[in-house]
């Protein structure tokens, strides 16, 4: 990589840097003079306006001349200035905020004056040294050459980058660390050359070398770099040399406009402006023969109206024809639907303000709206099949919650901590139904009785601000200290476990014991020294930032030593030589003298220091005053040191991930307090031990393919130089060293790693997350040998990542297992009901998340997304080879099974041939043989990987096609984003993906739509996103509602546009009729010209922008409406044709009936021509008007005005001008018709007659066959109650107007129940091959299930089911489409259990939001629990009987559904 | 047809007003709640479905039909007389006139029809000629012609608009009234004789003023106004059209009628819409209120022949008629309106059928049918 030169020597050199960008920035695209070629050359990259353009000229050629030639370019005009002005109005405003920005000022230094001078922003060039103040944002990018921080660092919060609000921090270059580390770094001393890489946009990537003048080359890091728009927070001071100015920063190179998508929509219409092309050419090419035709017959004797060419010279009939082809473009433009496009974008910039105002997609919890970003993809919306969500975030709340944890093979199930949360769920739902919150407090204290006093304490003292504890108070509470991301009150106070504490408790006496007899710390029991191990990993492996919220963003300074971590052999030659402590000291801060000289050492056997004192006595010393009480003996002494650190409790944690920030808050629970965080340093504070620092000698940073973070400190208590490893189970589990060889103890470490690994799984079963710790001894040779290496990858220039990485992967082996943690994704609120509409929309929703298998699966259940009725095929395989096999066995078995419901002979062909389901466009759902089943795929990221492969990806999708849901299980984003991309291309289907991390970006750009929640976890995702929500459930009304509608307005407008262009122009061609082919007009070229841009533009756009066929309430309540969309039923291809049919049939019969009723008088053409313009006004009106469906003011006014507007214009435009406007001169004549009987004659029956076929076909339509829609909207208009009978009647419906796809049998479970049985089986292969083919997931290390394949997943899921579960479980969802519409009649009748009130059912989960809490779902858990590995073998196949069935959730609804009234199911459900 | 949205416009107060009592403090993002943002505009939201429809097509073939009849009963009470005089055929009289094509001949073709009428003309008769086949539509035709030459323009006499040509000019001398339209002014004259049951004939007397529109005669066309009120003097130095036989300015010795606004020329220079047309030629005034404007009896009708429309498979027709409220005769519009108003009503009788048997499972029972 070619690298950069830089120089900095100061302001003063000006010469040298020319060839650098300067500060000043410009983000306009025109100046004053360029505006006009450059806006229009851009204008006329659009192929469409150089089409016209081209028309507007060829009417400059005399001889085609059709119009008046200005005339003919007024539509150009037009357009193209609507587009300039909307393109200039956005220049000047971006003009406006350059020149704010630049103008903003920052503090330069100049040698003239040799100090910092105020200068503006566009004034700072490549190598001035800026000076930068708190709170100040920075003007280009600079590295930190000084920083008044002790520690050479400067904060930066980086929120407009990338939307994070923590903190991040930035260092200064280390040589100057050295150089200047007490005086004030002096610019004018500066002397060395800085060369770095050319500018480029990737935020999290710098590399450079700064040269000295001794020679001496120094790595610059991004670590080094501060990035321009961030802001400056926590230092007070900071120096640093701009290296990249202006538009060569990274922000500004970041920096890249709104995407440009094209929606399926706007395909589809192109395709029709195509066949408007065509039908233009033909009726041109028609014209041109007509013409040379009439022209021939004439022979030689030449008419005296067949005018001379201007020259006075005879044209051939070829010739003519030839010219008037030409002409007839011009004449016939009008087809070519000019205005469209400029409407359309209008229509959805209004489409995209109302769904931004739509106060139901407003969140006031966060303060925040939906955000469109794409501005011109709102119909997409309405038209998606497939939804890919992210699990983490997106269906959960990224609220990491602390559940439970195994310390030492011990579990912890922290009882109190769940009826802690528990509670919280109550007094959300509570706090909605009575604002009286008197019964709130005693429940929580009889449910906290037996939590430590402090627990207590703090509810009692809150509650005088806040309601305890509710959610929705939580989260408005954290609104308000808006800094401090992931801290509610209920990730926060997590109640300890008695046992637990009784533990540490334990352990903290027997320190307290050890220290007064000097014992060495080795000789603690080693589970209690696994206990403080496993909350001294939880404190400090994380990067967790302390702050104090009294001043906020003010970094918690207590400081024990200063010390950087190690960077170089000779700092650890000298660090860790005997005389350390007295050198170490030498540097700390007045404040932290005391301390610091007391590290304490416990009996260290590697490293023999002289500084032996180091007992246990002198932590005493260290013992806060503010110890909370119930330990057991309050503190004696404390030293403080510390400048200030605030009362115990009120510390906050600001954490990258939120999982961090939990571990830490139980850590803190167990009072195993993290008390601050320095580069090098970490404080924790302990009980009885009081606050201890651990020296930061690395931090090995997480990342995704590692699934783990460590540190290495050095601890405090034994100076032994410890790693502390936290991660994803799978990962650390394979790290953990062999047991010792010592019996007793080996057979122990065993024993742990076997109950701990039953622990996880269980943890995953229940749905939390779960994370390994585990720690590592180093003795300082490996350490030092360890460190060599990383030395030399850490200064690396060339694959300096990689070298970390394997330099990580190297120290992190022979871990030693400490505990493991559970943390709770909590669910968002509506998300399993938001699914379910979803999924009753006819959406296929795919979960794809990077957690593993178990959670993700439990997480499903949870949601609703799979279904304890379902069954699961679970593909995890090891090998290409093995994953072909497992999709070839999961091809046939749901072949199999679901054959004899799928007649369809292509069912059986398509295993053979796999390309037929490839077919372009999605099939119609009846005609599809891919069946959606009932049945859940699960895959793990290794499978996917093999799946996704060319060979296997058609068989793949084939298997995921017929699942009702799938779960793509620990996949990376990559994997995600070709998951989409495949499904997307092959199945020809939109995507919608969502997401709100990082991880989903790729995925989020890839989909057809993207859409970002705006949640915790950074910005990146909204970023990248087209629409933005702030919670998922959002996306019930964003689809349903806005989608639909945007659609079908679109839909609509679109359909109507090609209408009326196509009606007028028909006119015009049927005249030509009685013309001769001349190409003549008789509507007034000035009407004709504007009958677009003016007279019939207002309504359309009012009902494009308004229209609602189907009220939001209907939408959401009957979500199978939504199917409208996604089949595209507004605009189907055979629509556009239909419409230009009426289009011609209407403009005949507005052509012939003034035609007749003019025939043989003595009319004139303008005179005639004028009658037909108003009635076609007329009728295209009316046309719209039995199209809309829903009338407000705004409609009858956009009416009136059209037509008011074209007589106002006609009459001023007839008595305007008595020799203008050749050739019409249409002086008087629009008067003259007023006053004439015949006009209103014609103009009363040629509308009606026009439109009578479709007035009656749509009256019949409605009557006879309404669509789904139409239904919906009749619903719109019935009376409560009755409307109420007839939704908890639909959902019993199944071959009604709704089940367009009737494989989305929305409530499967009840209805399987009932009616199974009265069904004849079907002729289910029983010999389902159940070959023991197991393929185990690889890296399933210890006693994870070794039998998890696919076979035994299906027998798990099938043994819920009743007696046959394969033939029961497709029936009824088959049965419906291969059956008349009279099949759920049947059912209805059959069955009494299907009563219209038991339908309601499903309902009541509604009213109340998470009534399934995660954990209690039996079928979940049981599901997962290699219930089939003891079984194994074919035998697995014969279907199993549970009791659980019976007990099961189902008929628990039902239960509850009897007390239930219909009357409050139907409330919920217009929840 | 009222919508009934109060109960939501209550909702959403409800709703606004538990947002954040803060409010006032920090400026909330949250949207308006007008009805306008959250669509809730009360609305109008017709259902079309037979039963709603109904009415519509029922009242619609109630009103067209009497309508319809009362102009069809209109149209039948107009009296009119088409005379083709075109002579094509050997055995008519202007056979002999017809077979001329030039456009200038120096001795004129005199040729008479007979014609009785048996029914007496009781109001004014307007007098029309008729072409057939003419399409003075035609694009380049249509645009022939220079409207501020006409208003009286007199740079524009001089030097004509371009889109005059190739009848712009003639022999370097701009021609006044220039263009096609112009030079292909109808040229035949027509003369209605009454002929007497005694036998004598008597000539009509026809009004050839105020056949064209008020606003032509007076604003549109205008004689060029010069030094001298003398027509000959300001149109001194212009050509005649190359089809003329006489200058603009001798086309008429009555000086209302002469030169530009000769109402002939400006009923010709209104081009027609279609190729079939009609244009007034002269009106025939009642004279008196007893005897009809045209009684019964035989009449001879004497064409000077100068028109030729053989070139373009043209005919010519002489047409007498008289004009009620809504003009000619003319029974289209009564039919139509008839017409249309019988498949309206007969389109209600089907919805009414379709709305008595399917209308019953209305609503509901579409949802779960």
């Amino acid at each position: 990589r070619r690298g950069e030169e830089r120089r900095g020597e100061g302001g003063a050199v000006a010469g040298r840097e020319r060839h650098y960008a300067d500060n000043k920035i410009k983000t306009t695209k025109y100046t004053l003079l360029s505006f006009l070629p450059k806006n229009l050359f851009e204008q006329f990259h659009r192929f469409a306006n150089v089409y016209f353009v081209f028309i507007a000229l060829l009417n400059f050629v005399p001889a085609l001349s059709a119009f008046q030639p200005e005339l003919s370019l007024a539509p150009v005009l037009f357009i193209l200035s609507v587009t300039a002005i909307k393109d200039l109005w956005e220049d000047y405003r971006r003009h406006r905020s350059d020149k704010e920005i630049n103008h903003m000022d920052c503090l330069v230094y100049s040698r003239a004056q040799r100090g910092y001078v105020e200068k503006y922003w566009k004034e700072v060039r490549v190598g001035d040294f800026i000076r930068l103040r708190c709170n100040e944002i920075l003007p280009a990018d600079v590295l930190l050459l000084s920083s008044s921080d002790p520690d050479h660092l400067c904060h930066i919060e980086t929120a407009t980058l990338d939307g994070e609000t923590n903190l991040k921090q930035r260092q200064v270059v280390r040589s100057f660390i050295d150089l200047v580390s007490d005086c004030e770094f002096d610019p004018l001393k500066y002397s060395s050359i800085i060369e770095c890489e050319k500018p480029n946009n990737d935020l999290n990537r710098f590399r450079g070398y700064i040269i000295h003048r001794s020679g001496r080359r120094d790595g610059l890091y991004k670590e080094n770099l501060l990035l321009r728009g961030c802001t400056i927070r926590n230092t007070e001071e900071a120096v640093g040399i701009v290296i990249y100015a202006g538009h060569e920063t990274k922000a500004m190179l970041n920096n890249n406009g709104p995407r440009y998508k094209r929606s399926k929509l706007e395909r589809q219409m192109n395709v029709d402006v195509f066949w408007c092309v065509v039908i233009l050419l033909v009726m041109c090419l028609f014209s041109a023969i007509g013409h040379g035709l009439w022209l021939f017959q004439y022979g030689d004797k030449r008419p005296i109206f067949d005018v001379l060419s201007p020259e006075g010279t005879d044209l051939s009939p070829a010739l003519s024809a030839i010219y008037l082809f030409l002409t007839m473009v011009i004449v016939f433009q009008v087809l070519i639907p000019i205005s469209l496009f400029v409407s359309i974008e209008i229509v959805k910039i209004c489409q995209v303000y109302i769904i931004h105002q739509d106060v139901d997609l407003y969140d006031e919890e966060t303060d925040s709206h939906l955000q469109c970003r794409a501005l011109n993809i709102t119909e997409d919306l309405g038209q998606m099949q497939y939804i890919f969500s992210d699990k983490t975030g997106t269906l959960t709340e990224n609220k990491m919650v602390f559940r439970r944890c195994t310390v030492a093979g011990v579990e912890y199930s922290h009882d109190a901590n769940a009826r802690r949360l528990a509670m919280y769920q109550e007094l959300d739902s509570e706090e909605e139904e009575c604002t009286s919150h008197g019964g709130t407090l005693p429940r929580r204290d009889s449910g906290a009785s037996h939590q430590s006093g402090r627990v207590v304490l703090r509810s009692h003292s809150t509650k005088s601000h806040r309601r305890t504890g509710s959610r929705a108070e939580a989260k408005r509470a954290s609104i308000l200290s808006k800094h401090t991301a992931f801290s509610s009150p209920m990730e926060k106070d997590i109640t300890p476990d008695p046992q637990l504490l009784d533990k540490v408790n334990e352990c903290s006496s027997q320190l307290e014991y050890m220290r007064y007899h000097r014992q060495p710390l080795s000789q603690l029991p080693s589970e209690l020294s696994d206990v403080l191990d496993f909350f001294i990993a939880l404190t400090i492996c994380n990067t967790v930032v302390v702050s104090s919220p009294n001043q906020p963003r003010q970094k918690v300074r207590m400081r024990f030593e200063l010390k950087s971590p190690v960077k170089t052999i000779e700092d650890f030659i000298k660090r860790f030589t005997p005389s350390r402590l007295t050198s170490g000291s030498n540097s700390s801060s007045s404040s932290s003298l005391a301390t610091s000289r007391s590290v304490p050492r416990a009996s260290s056997s590697l490293l023999p220091s002289p500084s032996a004192d180091g007992t246990l006595v002198r932590l005493q010393e260290e013992h806060t005053a503010d110890a909370p009480e119930g330990i057991l003996r309050p503190s004696v002494l404390d030293t403080g040191g510390a400048t200030g650190p605030p009362e115990e409790g009120e510390l906050r944690y600001e954490a990258e991930s939120p999982d961090e920030a939990a571990l830490v808050y139980a850590a803190r629970a167990y009072k195993c307090a993290l008390a601050g965080r320095l580069p090098d340093q970490v404080t924790v504070e302990l009980p009885h031990l009081g606050k201890l620092a651990f020296e930061l000698l690395h931090t090995l940073g997480f990342d995704s393919t590692r699934k783990r973070m460590s540190v290495v400190v050095r601890h405090p208590l034994t100076d032994q130089i410890t790693v502390y490893t936290k991660g994803a189970d799978s990962v650390i589990m394979d790290l953990i060293g062999p047991p010792a060889a010592d019996d007793t103890k080996g057979k122990r470490q065993r024993k742990i790693l076997y109950k701990t690994q039953n622990y996880l799984n269980q943890y995953a079963a229940d749905g939390l997350r779960t994370l390994c710790i585990a720690k590592k001894v180093l003795s300082k040779e490996d350490y030092e040998i360890w460190l060599k290496s990383h030395l030399a990858a850490e200064t690396a220039i060339h694959g300096r990542e990689e070298l970390l990485f394997e330099s990580a992967l190297r120290l992190e082996t022979n871990l030693h297992l400490l505990g493991a943690t559970g943390i709770e994704d909590r669910l968002q609120d509506g998300v399993p009901e938001t699914i379910a509409s979803l999924r009753k929309a006819g959406l296929q929703i795919w979960v794809l998340t990077g957690d593993k298998q178990e959670t993700a699966i439990n997480i499903a259940y949870a949601c609703k997304l799979l279904d304890p009725e379902e069954e699961i095929i679970t593909l995890n395989a090891d090998s290409q080879e093995a994953c072909a096999v497992l999709l070839e066995e999961s091809l046939h078995y749901i072949q199999s099974k679901f054959l004899c419901n799928t007649p369809e002979p292509s069912n059986r062909a398509f295993e053979d041939d796999f390309t037929a389901f490839h077919a372009p466009g999605l099939p119609s759902p009846a005609s599809t043989p891919f069946l959606i089943h009932q049945l859940g795929l699960v895959i793990d990221g290794k499978t996917l990987a093999y799946a996704l492969e060319k060979s296997l990806e058609d068989r793949f999708l084939a298997v995921a096609r017929s699942c009702r849901s799938v779960l793509c299980c620990r996949s990376t984003p990559l994997q995600k984003s070709m998951v989409v991309k495949l499904v997307r291309n092959k199945l020809k289907v939109m995507t919608l993906a969502i997401g709100d991390g990082a991880n989903d970006v790729s995925m989020i750009q890839v989909a057809d739509v993207g859409v970002g929640i705006s949640g915790q976890e950074g910005m990146q995702a909204v970023m990248a996103s087209d629409f933005a929500l702030p919670r998922f459930q959002y996306l019930q009304k964003l689809l349903l509602v806005h989608g639909h509608w945007c659609y079908s307005r679109l839909a609509n407008m679109i359909l109507y546009f090609f209408y009326k262009n196509a009606m007028i122009v028909a006119l015009i061609f049927w005249y030509q009729f009685y013309c001769g082919f001349s190409g003549s007009v008789m509507i007034d070229q000035w009407f004709l010209i504007f009958f677009n841009l003016m007279f019939s533009a207002f309504p359309q756009l009012i009902t494009g922008t308004l229209d609602k066929d189907v009220s939001a309430e209907t939408l959401q309540d009957l979500p199978q409406l939504y199917m409208n969309g996604q089949n595209s039923e507004e605009y189907k291809p055979y629509m556009f044709w239909m419409n230009m049919i009426d289009a011609f049939f209407q403009s005949l019969v507005c052509f012939f009936i003034p035609y007749f009723a003019y025939a043989d008088s003595d009319v004139d053409l303008f005179t005639w021509g004028t009658p037909i313009t108003s009635l076609a006004l007329f009728t295209i009106l009316l046309h719209l008007g039995i199209e809309t469906k829903t009338w407000t003011w705004l409609n009858w006014a956009s009416i009136a005005f059209s037509i008011g507007l074209f007589f106002s214009v006609a009459l001023c435009y007839h008595s305007s001008c008595p020799t203008c406007f050749s050739p019409s001169n249409p002086y008087w004549t629009m008067q003259r018709l007023l006053g004439d009987p015949l006009f209103y004659l014609i103009c009363v029956i040629t509308p009606v007659s026009a439109l009578l076929p479709r007035y009656f076909y749509r009256a019949c339509q409605g009557s006879l066959f309404p669509s789904a829609v139409q239904v919906g909207r009749q619903l719109d208009k019935s009376p409560p109650e009755a409307r109420r009978s007839i939704l908890s009647q639909s959902k019993a419906s199944l071959g009604g107007p709704f089940s367009v796809r009737p494989a989305h049998y929305p409530f499967p479970g009840v209805f399987y129940n009932h009616s199974a049985e009265g069904h004849v089986s079907c002729r289910r292969k029983d010999s389902v091959k159940c070959s023991t083919q197991n393929v185990t997931e690889k890296g399933a290390g210890g006693n994870r299930s070794p039998g998890r394949d696919i076979l035994d997943t299906k027998q798990g899921s099938s043994s819920q089911r009743g007696p046959t579960p394969s033939e029961a479980g497709t029936l009824p969802y088959s049965n419906p489409d291969s059956s008349a519409p009279s099949g759920p009649e049947d059912h209805l009748h059959t069955d009494p259990l299907l009563d219209p009130s038991n339908w309601a059912e499903p309902a009541v989960p509604f009213a109340q939001p998470e009534c399934v809490p995660l954990t209690d779902s039996p079928p979940a858990s049981t599901l997962l629990r290699p219930t089939g590995v003891e079984r194994g073998g074919p035998q697995s196949c014969v279907p199993q009987r549970l009791g659980l069935k019976e007990g099961g959730t189902p008929r628990h609804n039902q239960v509850h559904n009897e007390d239930t009234s219909k009357e409050s199911s139907y409330q919920t459900t217009l929840l | 047809m009222a919508s009934g949205y109060s109960a939501k416009e209550e909702d959403g107060h409800h709703s606004g007003a538990l947002g954040p009592a803060g409010g006032a403090a920090v400026r909330s993002r949250k949207p308006d709640n007008t009805a306008f943002k959250q669509q809730r505009l009360p609305a109008w939201q017709p259902i079309l479905t037979a039963g709603t429809v109904l009415p519509a097509f029922f009242i619609i073939g109630l009103l067209f039909i009497p309508i319809g009849i009362g102009l069809y009963v209109t149209s039948n009470n107009i009296r009119e007389l088409q005379i083709d005089y075109t002579g094509t055929e050997s055995s008519s009289p202007c056979f002999a006139c017809s077979q001329n094509y030039s456009w200038n001949m120096t001795t004129p073709c005199v040729c008479s029809v007979s014609f009785s009428l048996d029914q007496p003309f009781e109001s004014n008769v307007f007098m029309y000629y008729g072409l057939s086949n003419f399409y003075q539509n035609h694009r380049r035709y249509v645009k022939s012609r220079d409207d501020s030459q006409l208003n009286g323009n007199l740079n524009s006499l001089k030097e004509p608009s371009k889109e005059c040509e190739p009848y712009r000019t003639n022999d370097g001398k701009p021609i006044a009234p220039c263009g096609a339209i112009a030079n292909s002014l109808f040229n035949d004259t027509l003369a209605l004789y009454y002929n007497d049951p005694n036998g004598t004939e008597t000539q009509i007397q026809l009004v050839k003023r105020g056949i064209a529109w008020w606003t032509d005669k007076h604003v549109k066309f205008r004689n060029p106004v010069g030094d001298d009120s003398n027509l000959t003097a300001i149109f001194q130095g212009t050509a005649k059209p190359v089809n003329w036989q006489k200058p603009v300015y001798e086309l008429d010795s009555d000086p209302e009628n002469n030169g530009f606004i000769n109402e002939d020329l400006i009923v010709w220079m209104r081009t027609a819409a279609l190729p079939t047309f009609r244009k007034l030629y002269r009106i025939i005034e009642k004279n008196s209120s007893t005897s009809p404007t045209l009684p019964r009896g035989n009449y001879t009708l004497k064409i000077t022949y100068n028109y030729p429309v053989r070139s373009f498979e043209g005919r010519k027709r002489m047409i007498l008629s008289t004009i009620s409220w809504m003009g000619g005769k003319n029974p289209f519009l009564g039919i139509a309106y008839i017409t249309v108003g019988s498949i309206c009503f007969f389109l209600g009788v089907v919805l009414l059928i379709i709305h008595h048997k399917y209308g019953s499972r209305s609503s509901s029972a579409d949802l779960t049918h």
